[in-house]
């Protein structure tokens, strides 16, 4: 019997080349399948209609091209913003969630570049929070200037940060134990942490769980500052951190693609081996990256705590998380996190008001699993064959695949 | 306090710790298996929160805690399917695919779920034995099914030949494919397996150990599994002890609560509870430790293929 389809196959061949363009399509494919599979998971949990769900979400995210027209007219009149329009509202909040969002991104970036698998960007985020709230608290006099302040928290939140992921990064380096677990587990001893020093420890005012509101010199200056002379920003809170992501991810740029110590990173990351026969020192840089992979987290956490003017026990969870889908999503490339973190801070402000909560969760995973499967895509080329003899003969040369 | 009343106290923590210990022992001995056959899964919480909630709704609609339990299984071993579908066929990165199933189970329980959040739980059936005065059948049966599972489990990793094939698939799969052994089926099968068992721990735990049905129900528990596995050595009998030792651990807080407990009650110290509320974290980190040097001396390795994905067409291990 010789049936029509019997005599082609799908031949899967290892691919030399690794065009670039890919990384983009499949980041794409990745949110809009993640959109496609969210929407039937939205149906079967009530929702009557995902697509207008999504632009609840897009909505709140970005605002409409009203809130845009009508924010720029203001701006340009240096007027109010009308009633009943947002504006600038959306974009702003945006950027608030955006900009610990990157940090954190920045951190698994630079980490998954040596395979390294830091999971624990929220917990070294916390500690930074933490060192952070302790110098604006009770390092510094109330009275001191603000940046001296600012500047200050920000070293706390990056040393705090630093030795948090260092000590994955000993423990990896001298005794080859495995960072996921470490990193995580000290996810878990970092809330524990917190919760003890603000809900029901030394640092909590009263019954509030939380340390009160830091004095104005050690909060970031937001936007509405300002409304006095440029009226349409009354109200937004958005603040000078998205710029520290920014520069954290230019800088870390130039270190992956340019500099010397970058290329010892990408070298460890592709081959280890190859790395050890050419010289580079594995447990020096293991510690490094780790230690800076954790300062980048730490630093997420200063300018959270700068931005909400306290740490309560209600200090968000889970940005550390979101930081590993954005560094996979951006396909490791500091500069497209910038974007990728955008986006995902219009997720998760979009997706803040709208039940049933946990939509943000689910379409990042989908997210992730789409990005991870078309690597295949990368690596491999897919091609239908038809069967001659030749190929079907000799197994061990032909690649077909199962 | 009297010498009865002490050994009586002692068999409650006990009991208390097999029983919070349980849960954590399936999720455990379904990652050995999955790990010998040489996928690492990660994906562990997400799959243990789908079964929790999975098994806590069909038990709210059926008052059945034995269907429950079943769907749970079904939900994890779903999400496992997916973990194994991009990891042995897509053959893509194993640690990433495990934080994706992660993501996505925490996510859809949180959806799901959220209907079922603070509902009344399964009426526990009270059962009198020597020692413990009141404890509930439904964690009898519990414990004693993990009981029995472990010493089954190593048992058919080390004596019987399915057991030896999985080992193989893990350590050698090219080995093992030129021997007959299907590579991808076997994997398959045992990721799925891991699955159903951490969908069966989850939901043993949202119906048994601690009924009830919270967000993010499972704490972490899904991640110390995976440590446990390290720790274990990949041995099923060595994570039933560990699992228990970190159970006793997890119930540590409450069982302080106790203010017969002199001392070191923490009735009147809510500080010194968060700072016991880290124990387990720390004696993970503090257990791999310890496990890495042993592992040093005695030499002792996770699978050789673990983490790397089985290409037949291509040369290698």
């Amino acid at each position: 019997m010789n049936l029509p389809w019997k005599s082609y196959c799908l031949r899967i061949e290892t691919r030399a080349d690794n065009p670039g363009w890919m990384g983009v399509v499949s980041s794409i494919l990745g949110v809009i399948l993640a959109l496609v599979v969210g929407g039937f998971v939205l149906r079967a949990a009530g929702a009557n209609n995902p697509i207008a769900t999504y632009r609840e979400i897009f909505k709140e995210g970005f605002g409409t091209l009203r809130d845009w027209q009508a924010g720029i007219y203001a701006l340009l009149t240096n007027t109010d913003c009308p009633k009943g329009l947002l504006c600038f509202g959306p974009i702003s909040d945006t950027l608030v969630k955006a900009s610990p969002i990157l940090l954190t991104g920045l951190a698994c970036i630079l980490a998954f570049r040596m395979k390294l698998w830091n999971i624990g960007a929220d917990g070294q985020m916390f500690m930074g929070a933490w060192a952070a709230t302790g110098v604006a608290i009770f390092l510094l006099p109330k009275n001191t200037d603000r940046t001296v302040m600012l500047t200050t928290m920000m070293l706390a939140g990056l040393i705090a940060g630093f030795i948090y992921g260092a000590i994955p990064g000993l423990l990896k380096a001298w005794l080859n134990i495995n960072e996921i677990i470490i990193t995580l587990m000290l996810n878990y001893v970092a809330y524990k942490w917190l919760e003890y020093f603000v809900v029901v420890g030394p640092w909590s005012i009263g019954n509030f769980e939380s340390t009160g509101r830091f004095t104005p010199s050690a909060t970031w200056p937001r936007l509405t500052e300002y409304s006095k002379s440029i009226p349409v920003l009354a109200g937004l809170t958005a603040h000078p951190g998205i710029f520290l992501g920014v520069i954290a991810a230019i800088v870390l740029a130039w270190i992956i693609y340019r500099s010397r110590w970058g290329y010892e990173i990408r070298v460890i990351g592709d081959n280890p081996k190859a790395a050890r026969y050419a010289g580079i020192n594995l447990a020096r840089n293991i510690f490094l990256v780790m230690g800076i992979s954790g300062a980048l987290a730490g630093l997420a956490g200063m300018n959270e705590v700068a931005a909400l003017r306290e740490l309560t026990g209600h200090f968000q969870r889970g940005y550390g998380f979101t930081g590993v889908i954005v560094a996979w999503l951006a396909r490791l490339n500091p500069l497209a996190a910038i974007f990728v973190a955008i986006l995902f801070g219009g997720l998760l402000v979009g997706t803040q008001l709208i039940q049933p909560q946990g939509i943000a969760s689910m379409l990042q995973g989908v997210i992730l699993f789409v990005v991870v499967g078309t690597e295949l895509l990368f690596r491999y080329r897919v091609k239908l064959e038809k069967i001659t003899p030749s190929i079907v003969a000799p197994v061990s040369e032909s690649s077909n695949v199962n | 306090m009297s010498t009865n009343a002490l050994i009586a106290l002692a068999a409650t923590i006990i009991f208390g710790a097999l029983v919070s210990g349980t849960p954590l022992l399936f999720a455990t001995l379904g990652e050995i298996l999955s790990e010998r056959a040489g996928v690492m899964n990660l994906g562990i919480e997400g799959m243990m929160l789908v079964g929790a909630m999975g098994g806590f709704a069909v038990w709210f609609h059926t008052g059945n805690t034995f269907l429950g339990l079943l769907v749970g299984m079904i939900f994890g071993g779903l999400l496992a399917l997916l973990h194994a579908f991009i990891t042995v066929t897509l053959r893509a990165d194993q640690v990433v695919s495990g934080l994706a199933v992660t993501f996505l189970g925490t996510g859809l329980s949180s959806i799901l779920g959220a209907p079922y959040v603070g509902k009344a739980v399964p009426q526990p059936i009270p059962v009198i034995l020597p020692l413990l005065d009141r404890i509930e059948l439904q964690q009898l049966v519990m414990v004693l099914i993990g009981l029995v599972l472990a010493p089954a489990m190593w048992y058919y990793l080390n004596r019987t030949r399915p057991g030896l094939n999985l080992r193989s698939v893990g350590e050698y799969p090219s080995a093992a494919d030129s021997l007959g052994i299907n590579v991808y089926r076997t994997r398959y099968m045992y990721v799925i397996f891991g699955g159903l068992m951490s969908g069966l721990g989850g939901a043993a735990m949202s119906l048994v150990s601690d009924p009830g049905w919270v967000d993010g129900k499972t704490s972490g528990l899904g991640w110390i599994a995976v440590g446990l596995v390290i720790f274990a050595s990949w041995d099923p009998l060595r994570g039933l002890w560990v699992s228990y030792f970190f159970g006793l651990l997890r119930r540590l807080p409450l069982d302080l609560q106790n203010p017969a407990l002199p001392l070191i009650s923490t009735a009147n110290n809510p500080q010194l509870g968060r700072i016991m509320d880290m124990l387990p974290y720390l004696a993970t980190i503090f257990i791999l430790i310890l496990g890495s040097r042993e592992a040093m001396r005695k030499r002792i390795g996770a699978p050789a293929a673990l983490g790397t994905p089985y290409n037949r067409g291509e040369r290698g291990l």
